[in-house]
């Protein structure tokens, strides 16, 4: 199911975007847009969207999923009374997630970019051959799925450790929201909450897209924390796994 | 402790302040059919799960194949197969993926898979959804599941249940061939003595935690001991007369007189004496306690 959505997820809003554009080509086409800024335009769509709301969301609801197969079939049991290393399982099952993640964003890049050269087709007037916008979407993408790991990582515990869907969805909504305002009011340490990172870089990639769009640096501020709560959870995570009781 | 599959030296387990399993000393030698009895909550599925190591013991109590468990989990799980309360079977996949699933977690060949569904009479049913599968089917999947990485020996919790007589009896025969033929031990619970007592060689009951009996099921039987039942006319008179007469009462109600059986011949003498005094004997017979009984008097004694 995790993986359907992966995969659903940005062909829908991909697509969405796309037909938005293509039946508002005339006005999008009036506001003589340079094609740097119609493809930030499009992919912004995107990625708005996408580090706001939906990619938290995601994390949070893949977590869940790749966790709860095991808590919904009472298969915990079953796995660890395997001559398996418990860390191969936790890992194992982690670097799905993780995997889950990289293929939905992306899906998301090169959705963007194959949309936007149909538009081209079906729309001759537009720009969007007139720029090659590889080397923003990668970044900025790379740099949203470096920043979600953070949420990864916390929301993977949380869904080890409870079987329900409530108690892991619920602290993660809150979390989102809660980093979505310490984001937008632009709190000096809102890079502390993982929640707010996705956000947060998607912002100083816009900000500084005024100014040269192709000196973007991927290990920012934001980056490293993401990394660090993803690397200090994860080995929580199997202290857990290996203290865990199975009952 | 060579001799042993599984030995746990006074093994102790709580949950918070209460206590599951007490001062608990399993002995299953190796090539036996080992049932392990209780009532519901006396503590089996927690033993069970100690043994995989799902639940933590304390270190130098439990030993499978003489090796400590915490110390030794990789080797010795790879030595055990388990099927632990329900099946664990994920329901979106078919029977047969399950099954296949398992050998690519294990490394082991996936015709296996097929083997293991004929021997559990699944083939049929292989490429059904296993959320689909009856409680029967499930456990049986799970039997499956346990013996396909080819165990030698096998934790079985409740096997049977939800299977109807058929299918028990199946079980029953395919623990007797693996025992037998292949050599595995197989540790069994229940909370139905009438089920261990026909396949089992050696037998553990368990109540609250606590080891009750452990041997042998023949050492069991002989725990059993034969009673003479008497209905006589007038009770308190021929109480008198036996008593007088040297023998040992166990216990008289309005009805019935109880002694210990001793002889054929004995009873013989007995009626005479009665008949003789001028007592009318309506019945007098050889009353051998079942083990169902017998189980129920060892839990209910604790």
């Amino acid at each position: 199911m995790a993986f359907w959505a992966a995969i659903l997820l940005p062909v829908i809003i991909c697509g969405l975007i796309t037909f938005g554009f293509y039946s508002n080509s005339a006005e999008i086409i009036a506001a003589h847009n340079p094609p740097i800024m119609l493809w930030a335009r499009y992919s912004g769509a995107a990625l708005g969207i996408m580090g706001l709301l939906i990619m938290p969301f995601y994390v949070i609801f893949m977590a869940f999923s790749v966790n709860n197969i095991e808590h919904k079939n009472d298969t915990w049991k079953m796995l660890f009374a395997q001559p398996l290393n418990k860390f191969a399982i936790y890992a194992a099952k982690y670097l799905f997630a993780v995997f889950l993640i990289f293929l939905c964003l992306f899906l998301f890049a090169s959705l963007t970019f194959a949309f936007g050269h149909l538009l081209q087709l079906l729309v001759p007037k537009f720009n969007f051959d007139q720029y090659n916008p590889l080397h923003i979407l990668i970044n900025a993408y790379a740099k949203l799925f470096l920043s979600s790991l953070g949420i990864l990582s916390i929301q993977f515990i949380l869904s080890l450790l409870w079987g329900d869907f409530l108690k892991p969805m619920g602290i993660g909504f809150v979390g989102t929201i809660m980093g979505i305002i310490a984001a937008n009011v632009g709190w000096k340490y809102a890079y502390l909450i993982p929640y707010s990172l996705p956000a947060l870089v998607l912002r100083t990639s816009k900000v500084k897209k005024g100014g040269n769009p192709l000196d973007l640096p991927i290990f920012t501020q934001e980056i490293w924390t993401s990394l660090i709560y993803a690397a200090i959870l994860f080995i929580i995570g199997y202290f857990i796994v290996t203290k865990k009781s199975i009952k | 402790m060579g001799n042993y599959a599984i030995e746990t030296v006074g093994l102790n387990f709580n949950f918070g302040n209460q206590v599951i399993v007490k001062d608990l000393s399993l002995k299953v030698p190796k090539g036996s059919i080992y049932g392990f009895l209780g009532p519901n909550g006396a503590g089996k599925t927690t033993t069970i799960k100690i043994l995989l190591n799902l639940l933590k013991s304390p270190s130098d109590q439990v030993f499978i194949f003489g090796k400590e468990i915490n110390s030794n989990r990789i080797a010795t799980l790879k030595r055990v197969g388990a099927l632990v309360e329900q099946p664990a079977i994920y329901g979106h996949l078919t029977g047969k993926e399950n099954l296949i699933n398992r050998c690519i977690l294990l490394g082991i060949k996936k015709t296996k898979a097929d083997d293991m569904l004929a021997l559990v009479g699944l083939t049929e049913a292989a490429n059904k959804k296993a959320s689909k599968y009856s409680l029967g089917m499930k456990q049986r999947l799970g039997i499956a599941q346990a013996l396909i990485s080819d165990p030698e020996l096998l934790l079985l919790d409740e096997p049977t249940n939800g299977l109807d007589p058929n299918g028990i009896i199946e079980i029953r025969n395919l623990m007797i061939e693996l025992a037998t033929k292949h050599e595995k031990t197989i540790l069994v619970s229940s909370h139905l003595l009438a089920e261990i007592e026909r396949t089992a060689t050696h037998v553990g009951i368990i109540n609250k935690g606590e080891l009750l009996f452990q041997g042998t099921i023949e050492e069991l039987h002989l725990l059993s001991k034969p009673m003479l039942e008497i209905e006589v006319d007038d009770i308190e008179s021929a109480i008198f007369l036996i008593a007088k007469s040297g023998y040992e009462i166990i216990t008289q109600t309005d009805k019935k007189i109880t002694l210990p059986f001793i002889s054929t011949q004995n009873s013989g003498e007995l009626n005479t004496l009665l008949v003789k005094n001028g007592f009318t004997v309506s019945s007098l017979y050889k009353q051998r306690k079942d083990l169902e009984n017998l189980f129920l008097d060892i839990t209910k004694t604790n």
